[in-house]
Formats: C-alpha cells, structure tokens, sequence
C-alpha cells in the first residue's frame, strides 16, 4: 500500500509545478486572459514541447502512455496555477473521448496533432434544456448520402472560442432522453454550417455557442458505432471528473495556503487576526476539507487502477467518483466563501487572486454536473433496489 | 498509488476475521453490547481473557512485554477486522493508556508488578485526569500529594471516572509542587483503590445510565514507589501517552458497520408507506456521512500508509479524532431519527411488541452517551486548537 506518486510523475508534476511559480504568476495570467486569443498559443507549443500534452495518449500515436493517476497529477498543479490554456477541454476530455474511440483513423489523424500542440479540440455536448442529464440530447443527425447532416445548438461550449476540432454530439434514432442513439461526431470549426458564438467564462475561460445548420459530416467522422456515443462518455467520464477533481484540489489547497498566510500578517485589534480562536476553527475545518478531498481523490486514483487491472467492479469506482466531485462541490464551496470571508475587504477586489481562484472552482462545480446532481446520483446506486 | 495487501496480510486477515467469527459470536456478542449491563465488567473482562489466551490482547505492546510482535499493517488489519465484525474495543484504561506508561517510564519493580496483571485482565484500571475545575484545561489539576515520608498524601477530586465502580487502580495526574510554569510540578501516580480514603460518587449520565464517576481523595497514602518517573515530570508522561493514542480515534471500521445497520433499519422503518431508505432527504442525510466516511476511511488509510513506510504521521492525521467523532455521532441522529417517537419512549418492562418498536430504547442510547465523543479524549475544539497551532503555524 502507498499513495506516493511514481518517479515519473513526480517529474511531471514538478516540471508543472515549476512552469506556474516562475512562468504564470498572477499577471502573466491576466495579461493572457486580456489578450485577443485569451490563452498563451506560446505555452500551448511549450506545454507540447514539455510532453504534458501526451501525457494520457497511448505510445501507439506518439503519447506517453500514462493513465488517471498521471492526470491527476498535472491537473492539481495546473490548479495551482489557474492555468487558463484548455488542458483538461483538449486533452482530457476530447483527447479522452477520442482515446476510447474505436475509429482508428480518427485517432491516428487526430491525436498526434494534440500531442504536437497543434490541435486544440473540445466537446460540444450541451444543450439548452439538458443542464447536467448527459443523454438529454436533441440535436440531429439524419443520414445522408455518404454520411449525416447535423442541425441543433449546442451551449457552453467549454474552450469552444479557440478550438479548430469539436466531438459533437447527436441523435442518429430514439427520442429525446433515450441514451441509445447517442452518436459522437468529429467536427472541423470550418466546415460549412457550423458558426461559433464565442464568449468568456467568468474563470476566463474560453466558450461558445455553437449553432449547427445541416453541417455536412461522413461516415467516418463518427468516433464508434453511431448511436452508441453514450458508452463512450459514460466509458471517459470517470477520468473527466478525476481530473477536473484534481485541479479543485490543487485551488482548494492553494486558497487555503494564502488564506492562513494572509491571517498571520493582517493586523486588527493590534494582533495578526490569526491569532484570533473564531478564525482558526474556521480555518482548521477548510484544511480538513482539502485533506478529506484528497483523500477521496487518491480513493477514486486507486479504484480506478484496480477496475483497469480487473480487481474491482465499476459500480464501486462509479460510486466513488460521484462522491468525489459532490465533495469537491461542497468542499470547493465552504472553502472559496471562507477565503473571501477571512481576506475581508480585500477578497473582494478584482486585483487579488483569490476571488480568480473561487471562480474556477465554481466552473468546475458546474462541470458535467453539480454536487447535488452527483450526490444524487450516488444515492442511486447505494440505496436503491 | 494503490492499496493492495500482500498475500501474507490477506491471509493474516483471514485468520483474525476467523477467530472473531468463532470465539466472539453469541454469547459474548449480546452480554458485551450493553456497556452499562449489570454483568458487563465479567463479560468484557471474559472477552478479553479469550484475547490473552490468543496472545492478541495487547497488539499495541512491544513484544518484550506481551505484545504480539505484529507489522504496522497487521495491527491496521486487526483493528479494522475488530470494528467490522462490531466487537468492542478493549477498556483501553489498562491496556492502552496506563500500560504505554509503565513500560515507557517505569521501573522494572513497576514492570514486573503491574503489567502482567494488565495483560490477563486480573487488574481493571481508571483514569484520573479531568477534575472539577480542569477538564480542557487539564493543566489547571489541583488535587494535591504531599510527600510525607514514605508516602504521599492525597488529598482532591477526579470526575468523569469511566468504570470507577470496578477498577482495583486509578492512575492520576496530581499536583506535587508549585512549578513556574502549571504543567511543571505535575506527578503521574498509581493508586490502589482499596485504599483508605477514597470514595467513589456515581454520575448517571442523559443516556439514564451509570458509567461516569467522581473519586474523592481524602489523605489517601500513596507509598512512593507507586510514582512514575521523576515527581513533577508527570506531564511530559501523560504527553507522550496522548501522542501514542491519536491515531486510534477515528473508529472508521465502527463507523462503517453502524451505517450498514442504519441502511438496514432504513429499509424497514416505513413512513407514507415507503420505506425511509427510498424517502429523497433522508437518503441525502445518509450520503452525506456516507461519502465522508468513505473519504475518512482513506485518510486514515493515508496516515497508516506513512507510519507503515517507517515516517510520522503527517498533518491529515490530526483530523481523525475530529472527523472521526463527527461521522459517528451523525451517524446516531439518524438512527434516532428513525425510531422516530418511540426514540424518547422509556418503556420498562414492555416488550417490543408491545411498544411497537424495537431498536428505538438502544438508538436514544446511543444518541445521548454519543454526545461525549466529541467532548472526551481533548474536546474537538481542543483539538482544532491543536490543529491551528501544530499544523497550520497560527
């Protein structure tokens, strides 16, 4: 039994880890999210020279062959960062969505691109009425000639203002809710029909509407056996909420340093106000929050090797990773509030990080679905029947 | 990153889980879950001489002086098999707390005197730390010993004494001298309960039960031998003991079974025809302790990891006790909650048939002696003092 990172992942870690203290302190991340492009094409090519973007990618295509747990690892120190480049939109979620697909060609057109930096991708999903329900898809796929003609909308397009691929999805047969008929769709920006409304999150991320009007798209561009795009998710979503779990972890551990150091040199009432008993409980239970986050984080890290390995049931990891994101929903909350709260004043200015730091949490509370959404999800499978 | 045993340890697992399938099953299982029975001091007592026989009564212990020699890991599996099979702990008075002392502090008279009969469970000891005007504040101890030739005289008053009513020893914190500093001039003394002067004054707790105690001192002679260490250095002794006893606080395994029979009754207490186990709130109040202890369970597993890979446990485990207490004693309001209004029923002599209901005397127990975990062992504001000034440098 250990829950120490491997030599390799140490390495990774801390090369992310040394990129976010001298290259992406606070202002160099808001002169990024001011400019045109809203992320550092820069970084991109030298997060690609680094090797982080082949991290999860197998050694077939060129990657690095690593699993969840190596994710994980450079999601919490990008967390550490708020890196705004769209890591987790290209290389977790499409790049994850793209791995488990079964068509081959698109994998070995595609991945290299990611891996080379060149290929930003992102999944459009959403739709106006589907808030979290991941079947609730009512875009249309209708076969063509050759292929399928594509027609809805798709909101909240995570990174969807700078990417050049999409995985789009959408309904080849059955009704609204129905998770057969699902079909995932490998989507250039550019091909006709397709217009991006792009916007920004409050996190400064990059996203989008996406209006589809009869986009023209081939057989071959369907990433597995068309309606049965809801394996495919359900398949990546695990590692898709470890990863966005990792990265709250890496902020919530972040707002708390900053939040106990500020506590010690801010003086009222003629002593640090960290001296002060009221604000130390309130201090020590976000620090139990982070360690209790974490340690469902490395719960869901070993679960998943053992389900990879064939030594537990998927019901048990699928179990535990809805726990993990309604912890680090509940969690992720107390301790952005209490940051604000303990800086006071200051917590509120636009110039502190901290309040930039609660904001991407918020973002990844909301990401594939809330606390709430997957608390209840838990309770589906731990009370009923 | 993983969590897997060895083959040894899985087959260490089996034999402890085995025994306690055939030696504590039951008899021993229905005289032992009522701590305040009539006949609980000669069941636990039976039980834990089953233990000794096994040699597995002392796992904690240095082999030299009856401990079983166990890996870190294999005491991990012991404790978490103990929890899961719902087995009472030990009274730890004896065993967990007085005897680290001894061997860490004693003479070799002392050693020899008291430690075997704390292994076979011939003595039971208690515990007398908290006093009338010090209980957080434990520094604040006033019962005094006066050295007077060849004893010292005892004069004061413990409370909250666990088992008083059957302990043959007391070991106390007691004032000897006036130190510059409160914790200096503090003495670790043992006593011998039959000795004159001592009265024991029962406590009935809001549970209706006797359990807790008040001892008097009224110029107790102690013969000297009887002190541990060096007179005034009883602090730094009681220090280390605490040190020792953190890690084991947060009963995950315990935890885990209670909530397997909430989840239980949950599916047989009904209400508008359903049972409560499908009502949307109650299953939120249960997911909600669920996926707490569920992260617990992996921080203590974290804090075991490091001190089996030879380290000190790191800043996570300093939470155990806090969330340990928490995640039990929630799991205890919704027992209550289930038994619903029978919980405040004080039925006598009626059967549960004829109460209609049949756990609701036992949930209310629970409910109410629970309310003291978070006050007992360094009261969890106490420990999140420890927390804010250890982990955090405020």
């Amino acid at each position: 039994m250990n829950f120490e990172f491997s030599e390799e992942q140490i390495m990774i870690k801390d090369s992310v880890s040394r990129f976010v203290r001298e290259q992406y302190d606070f202002d160099a991340r808001r002169g990024i999210i001011e400019s045109d492009d809203g992320i550092s094409r820069e970084f991109w090519s030298m997060f690609a020279e680094l090797g982080w973007l082949s991290v999860p990618f197998s050694e077939e295509y060129g990657g690095f062959g690593g699993n969840v747990v190596d994710i994980a690892a450079v999601m919490e120190e990008m967390g550490k960062g708020i890196v705004v480049e769209p890591f987790a939109s290209t290389v977790v979620v499409f790049g994850g969505l793209l791995s488990a697909a079964s068509n081959s060609d698109l994998k070995s057109q595609i991945i290299p691109s990611i891996i080379e930096g060149n290929c930003l991708g992102s999944f459009a999903h959403m739709e106006p009425q589907s808030r979290y329900e991941m079947s609730d898809v009512s875009t249309t796929a209708t076969a063509s000639a050759g292929g399928y003609t594509l027609s809805g909308v798709k909101t909240v397009v995570t990174n969807g203002g700078t990417a050049n691929k999409f995985i789009v999805s959408a309904r080849t047969s059955g009704e609204q809710f129905d998770r057969n008929g699902v079909s995932l769709f490998m989507v250039d920006t550019a091909a006709p029909g397709v217009e991006v409304k792009a916007y920004k999150m409050m996190d400064g991320q990059s996203a989008a509407t996406l209006m589809l009007t009869d986009v023209a798209v081939n057989q071959s561009d369907l990433l597995n056996t068309a309606g049965e795009g809801m394996d495919l998710i359900d398949q990546v979503m695990p590692q898709i909420l470890i990863g966005l779990s990792a990265e709250a972890l890496g902020i919530m551990a972040t707002l708390n340093t900053l939040t106990v150091e500020y506590s010690k040199t801010r003086q009222q009432f003629g002593a640090p106000i960290g001296s002060f008993q009221v604000l130390q409980h309130r201090m020590v239970d976000t620090f139990m929050g982070c360690e209790q986050t974490k340690s469902m984080l490395y719960r869901a890290l070993c679960e998943s090797k053992s389900v990879v390995e064939g030594e537990t049931d998927a019901v048990a990891l699928a179990k535990t990773v809805h726990a993990l994101k309604a912890t680090v929903a509940r969690y992720g909350k107390i301790i952005g509030e209490e940051a604000i709260q303990l800086h006071g004043g200051i917590g509120m200015t636009d110039e502190l990080n901290i309040g930039h730091y609660v904001k991407r949490l918020m973002m990844i509370n909301t990401s594939y679905g809330d606390g709430d959404f997957h608390q209840k999800a838990f309770n589906q499978l731990s009370y009923s029947g | 990153m993983d969590i897997k045993f060895s083959a040894e340890d899985i087959a260490f697992r089996d034999e402890v889980r085995g025994f306690f399938v055939a030696e504590y099953e039951g008899d021993a299982s229905t005289r032992l879950s009522d701590n305040s029975a009539t006949d609980y001091k000669s069941a636990i007592v039976g039980w834990q001489k089953k233990l000794h026989a096994k040699g597995w009564i002392a796992p904690g212990w240095p082999k030299e002086y009856g401990g079983t020699g166990w890996s870190s890991t294999q005491k991990f599996i012991y404790e978490t098999e103990r929890g899961l099979a719902g087995i009472p702990d030990v009274v730890p008075f004896g065993l967990k707390m007085v005897a680290p002392v001894i061997y860490t502090f004693g003479t070799e008279e002392q050693k020899a005197r008291f430690l075997p009969r704390i292994l076979n469970s011939e003595d039971w000891w208690c515990q007398g730390y908290s006093e009338p005007g010090a209980g957080s504040d434990l520094a604040a101890l006033s019962t005094s010993a006066d050295y007077a030739g060849d004893n010292y005289i005892v004069n004061g008053r413990k409370i909250w004494t666990t088992f008083a009513q059957y302990a043959d020893w007391i070991f106390c914190l007691v004032r000897t001298s006036k130190g510059i500093r409160r914790q200096e001039g503090i003495s670790f003394l043992l006593i011998d309960m039959n000795t004159p002067g001592i009265t024991i004054k029962p406590i009935v707790t809001i549970d209706g039960k006797h359990s807790l105690n008040e001892v008097l001192f009224e110029d107790v002679a102690v013969p000297i031998e009887n002190l541990i260490g060096e007179q005034d250095k009883g602090w730094t002794y009681a220090k280390a003991l605490l040190a020792h006893e953190r890690t084991g606080m947060a009963e995950v395994a315990d935890s885990k079974r209670m909530l397997e029979g909430l989840k239980q009754r949950a599916t047989t207490e009904i209400n508008g025809g359903k049972p409560m186990i499908e009502d949307p709130v109650f299953q939120m109040r249960m997911s909600d302790i669920e996926m707490e202890l569920m992260a617990l369970e992996y921080t203590e597993l974290r804090v075991f990891a490091s001190m089996a890979g030879g380290g000190m446990p790191g800043p996570e485990s300093s939470l155990l006790k806090i969330k340990g207490t928490e995640i039990s004693q929630a799991i205890h309001e919704l027992q209550l909650q289930l038994a619903a209004n029978y919980g405040g029923a004080l039925p006598g002599d009626l059967s549960s048939d004829e109460l209609g209901h049949d756990f609701a005397a036992e949930a209310r127990g629970k409910y109410m002696y629970g309310r003291a975990a978070t006050i007992y062992g360094g009261s969890n504001e106490v420990q999140r003092n420890v927390i804010a000034k250890a982990v955090l440098g405020l």
